[in-house]
């Protein structure tokens, strides 16, 4: 057993320091540190930043232009840009597509894809989801029919996060309808400019606009868009979840987020005193920072179990559980710490170049809205329900 | 024992729910929450129409003679059809101050008005600092001549943005210890939100409603502007902000169950792996325990009724403190386990869940949250 960093470890962890001091623009980190929404402007200049370090693509061969991070590597890196404020990656080209294309593409998809994605030309998403098929994703209905060198498309996909800034999206299609469900589907790329496809916003609770829903209307879409074999998708949507699961434990931006949350309670008082100092609140914080540091530590054991290679299994299932909630309670948190200060949604606090006088401070403002949309965590990249039974299933035998 | 409403009770819950299902469409209450007032002055006329809003005033001011049982069937329906009408800043607990605090003349001026709804109150008793503690009070009254000169900042009005009468708590006099926190030397004052140096920064609440910031820079007021002796009353404004914590609880209990019917019809209805949903155990235990919780809210919002217009005691703290606690919790399990049994359309504006969802953690951050009411509760019981 050895839990510590080893020296190339630290002197990798150094690299990494002095990197994010230089080159990560304040503006940015304030932003994602006060959880405040970026713009996609925000996300292609940090984008175009990490690629000229080479640091963009930390999931691919170093072959197609990716670092080749060991898992440890990798740990470190996330550590550390939570702890800066580096915005997240948007992930679904350079970590959802790109692994997928690497490893099912063709040659022609390779050298087409990746190197727009490495340099920011093409925004992706994800078009998995359908109105009947969320967590039965296999159910899907959306009709791709081979029409001589294209495939005619129609249905709709919704939850598309970030559609709206996307020019390509990824889709699960049904192209058998003979066949058992997930026999029956492929895996297509399309270009949204392509006519027939319309993006409408959804709202979300907190009156932003995160996600939406795509509809496709005899979208002609040329076969050379498959990727892999016709029918074949589903194996391949599954290694993509796999890949998606694996982030979304969170850890190193829980870390963050305890750490902004235990600033706040430091300069908010209750009983004149700083409410960080009050017993109940305190408990309450202490309770989650015990929670965290045993969901950090499960997760290390999980990544060095992986370091010799391979992508974690079922595990990430229940990391991905225990990572999202320990999140919603930070962020509950924060929201109690303000107290009646809860209540107000000043929007114009959250906008680019607010300059006036911020109601509370300005941490407050984008804390309940943060609350209520992080209720997705333990929603999206496949409910925690859905992750139980996965892990019933693959570890438990149930 | 009974637990059942009496008829006349009964009658008003069925006038206010016929009224809310009529006029209070989900989709109304999203136009209601755009405009400038942040509800429908409208729905509010037709409230005071039926005599609503003078529910809870005596008889002698036109009033219904209403209690706490009365206020609990106006406030559930309210809740059913979350309305964003400040009933409970103007009826219950403006109107509950004057009528506590208020001289004949200030009782005579404000209560017919504030009963017939053409008059609509606000109270400003938090302020920046003092974390639901309505003692901790920093803004200042300084004698000046035959009246006041106020100085200080109140946070989170309520509906103080379009209220005609600001009831605001004020420090009369130098607490002995120098503690902001002294029940001791607390005043109240009627401010006309018109009053030179008085100022309002009016914004949305997370749950569709809105509020207000109100800064205080010399204001001047007359002494008749002081309702109630002058540094006395703390006891005032906590047993109010009992009353209206009892209207709370009732109007949480009307969020729940609206909140939890649309959950179990979710669950009905919604289908995947070609079952509905409501077929997964996980989802059935879960609604059993949201439907668990609203019992237990339901019977703390009864059990609060029953004392809000009672003397007052220990035994009334601590269980207006045990039914805020309650609310609170059961609350958030209800908003969020609901939030997430529904996926992804708990997550967007169109589908009403969400607001409903919105209210219920709303309410914790109003009169005290769930830890302060624990920490209150824990507190009486070392006094006994
Ligand atoms: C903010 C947000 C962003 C998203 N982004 C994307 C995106 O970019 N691309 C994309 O393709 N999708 C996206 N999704 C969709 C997401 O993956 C689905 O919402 C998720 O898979 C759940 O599906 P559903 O919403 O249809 O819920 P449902 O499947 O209808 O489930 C409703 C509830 O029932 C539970 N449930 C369902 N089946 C079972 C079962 N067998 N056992 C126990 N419980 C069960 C669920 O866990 C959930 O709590 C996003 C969703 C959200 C909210
Ligand atoms: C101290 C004690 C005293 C008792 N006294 C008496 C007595 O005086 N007379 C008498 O007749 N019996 C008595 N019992 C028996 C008692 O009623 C049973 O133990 C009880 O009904 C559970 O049955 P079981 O032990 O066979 O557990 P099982 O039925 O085998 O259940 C095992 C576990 O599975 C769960 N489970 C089972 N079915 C489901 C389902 N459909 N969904 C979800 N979970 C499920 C159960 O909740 C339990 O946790 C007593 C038991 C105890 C422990």
């Amino acid at each position: 057993m050895n839990m510590n960093y080893t020296a190339e470890e630290l002197a990798f962890r150094d690299e990494v320091r002095a990197f994010l001091d230089d080159k990560l623009p304040a503006d940015i980190a304030a932003k994602v540190k006060a959880f405040r929404p970026l713009t996609k402007d925000d996300h292609q200049r940090w984008q175009k930043i990490l690629s000229a370090q080479g640091w963009y693509a930390t999931h691919w061969p170093e072959e197609y232009g990716g670092v080749s991070w060991s898992p440890v590597q990798k740990h470190i890196w996330d550590e550390e840009s939570s702890r800066y404020g580096v915005p997240r990656s948007v992930p679904f080209g350079v970590n959802m597509v790109a692994p997928v294309i690497i490893k099912f593409g063709n040659e022609e998809q390779k050298q087409t894809y990746l190197p727009r994605i490495l340099s920011g030309e093409d925004w992706w998403c994800q078009g998995y989801s359908e109105p009947g098929a969320g967590s039965d994703l296999a159910s899907l209905k959306t009709r791709a029919v081979r029409d001589g060198d294209h495939y005619i498309v129609n249905g709709q996909k919704t939850w598309t996060t970030l559609g709206q800034h996307a020019n390509m999206i990824f889709c699960l299609v049904r192209t058998n309808t003979e066949v058992k469900a997930q026999e029956g589907i492929s895996f297509l790329l399309i270009d949204m400019d392509n006519p027939g496809i319309t993006v409408r916003p959804i709202i979300t609770l907190d009156g932003e606009h995160e996600v939406n829903e795509v509809f496709f209307e005899d979208v002609k879409v040329p076969v050379e868009n498959l990727v892999g074999e016709e029918d074949k998708g589903w194996t391949y949507a599954k290694f993509l979840l796999t890949y998606e699961r694996t982030g979304l434990a969170g850890i190193g931006l829980s870390k963050a987020a305890l750490a902004h949350l235990k600033q706040l309670a430091s300069r908010r008082l209750k009983n004149g005193r700083p409410l960080i100092e009050d017993t109940t609140f305190s408990q309450r914080i202490a309770k989650v920072e015990i929670d965290l540091t045993a969901a950090g530590i499960s997760n290390l054991r999980i990544i060095a179990s992986v370091e010799g290679g391979g992508v974690p299994g079922a595990e990430s299932s229940m990391l991905k559980v225990k990572g999202t909630e320990i999140r919603q309670s930070i962020n509950d948190l924060a929201r109690r710490a303000i107290g009646p200060y809860a209540l107000p949604f000043v929007e114009e606090e959250l906008a680019d170049g607010f300059d006036g006088e911020y109601l509370s401070d300005e941490h407050a403002a984008p804390l309940s809205a943060h609350y209520f949309n992080n209720r997705k965590l333990s929603i999206f990249g496949g409910s925690n329900e859905i992750q139980k039974n996965i892990v019933s299933k693959m570890i438990l035998g149930l | 024992m009974d637990f059942r409403l009496n008829e006349e009770q009964q009658m008003l819950q069925d006038t206010v729910a016929r009224l809310v299902r009529g006029e209070y469409s989900f989709e109304k209450r999203l136009e209601f929450s755009e405009t400038e007032a942040g509800f429908s002055e409208a729905f509010w006329g037709q409230l005071s129409e039926l005599g609503l809003t003078a529910v809870p005033f005596s008889e002698e001011l036109g009033g219904f003679g209403g209690g706490g049982v009365e206020v609990q069937s106006v406030m559930t329906e309210l809740g059913r059809g979350l309305c964003l009408e400040p009933y409970l800043q103007s009826v219950i607990l403006g109107g509950g101050l004057i009528a506590q605090a208020g001289n004949d003349s200030q009782q005579e001026q404000w209560l017919g008005g504030i009963a017939s709804g053409e008059l609509k109150a606000a109270v400003a008793l938090q302020e920046p600092q003092s974390f639901y503690d309505l003692n901790d009070v920093a803004t200042r009254a300084e004698k000046s001549g035959d009246g006041y000169v106020l100085n200080g900042r109140k946070a989170v009005v309520i509906a103080g943005h379009c209220a005609d009468l600001i009831l605001v708590s004020a420090r009369t006099s130098a607490p002995n210890s120098g503690d902001t926190r002294d029940a001791d030397g607390i005043s109240l004052f009627a401010l006309s939100p018109d009053t030179a140096g008085l100022e309002r920064r009016t914004y949305p609440t997370i749950d569709g409603s809105k509020g207000c910031d109100i800064t205080l820079n010399n204001v001047q007021v007359g002494a008749d502007a002081l309702l109630g002796e002058e540094g006395k009353a703390a006891d005032v404004i906590e047993y109010q902000s009992g009353r209206a914590i009892a209207a709370l609880c009732a109007e949480a209990v009307g969020v729940m169950e609206v909140a939890n019917e649309l959950t179990l019809d979710y669950l009905k209805q919604r289908k995947q792996f070609g079952v509905p949903i409501g077929k997964f155990q996980v989802l059935q235990h879960r609604m059993v325990d949201m439907m668990s919780e609203l019992e237990q809210a339901r019977s703390m919002a009864i059990l609060a009724a029953s004392v809000a217009d009672v003397e007052q005691s220990d035994e009334r703290r601590r269980i207006l403190s045990a039914a805020k606690n309650v609310i609170g919790r059961s609350g958030q399990f209800i908003s969020e386990n609901g939030i997430q049994s529904h996926g992804g359309i708990g997550m967007t504006w169109e589908y009403n869940f969400a607001h409903y969802a919105k209210r219920l953690i709303a309410i914790n951050h109003q009169l005290g949250d769930d830890d302060f009411h624990l920490e209150r509760y824990a507190n009486l019981l070392q006094v006994g």
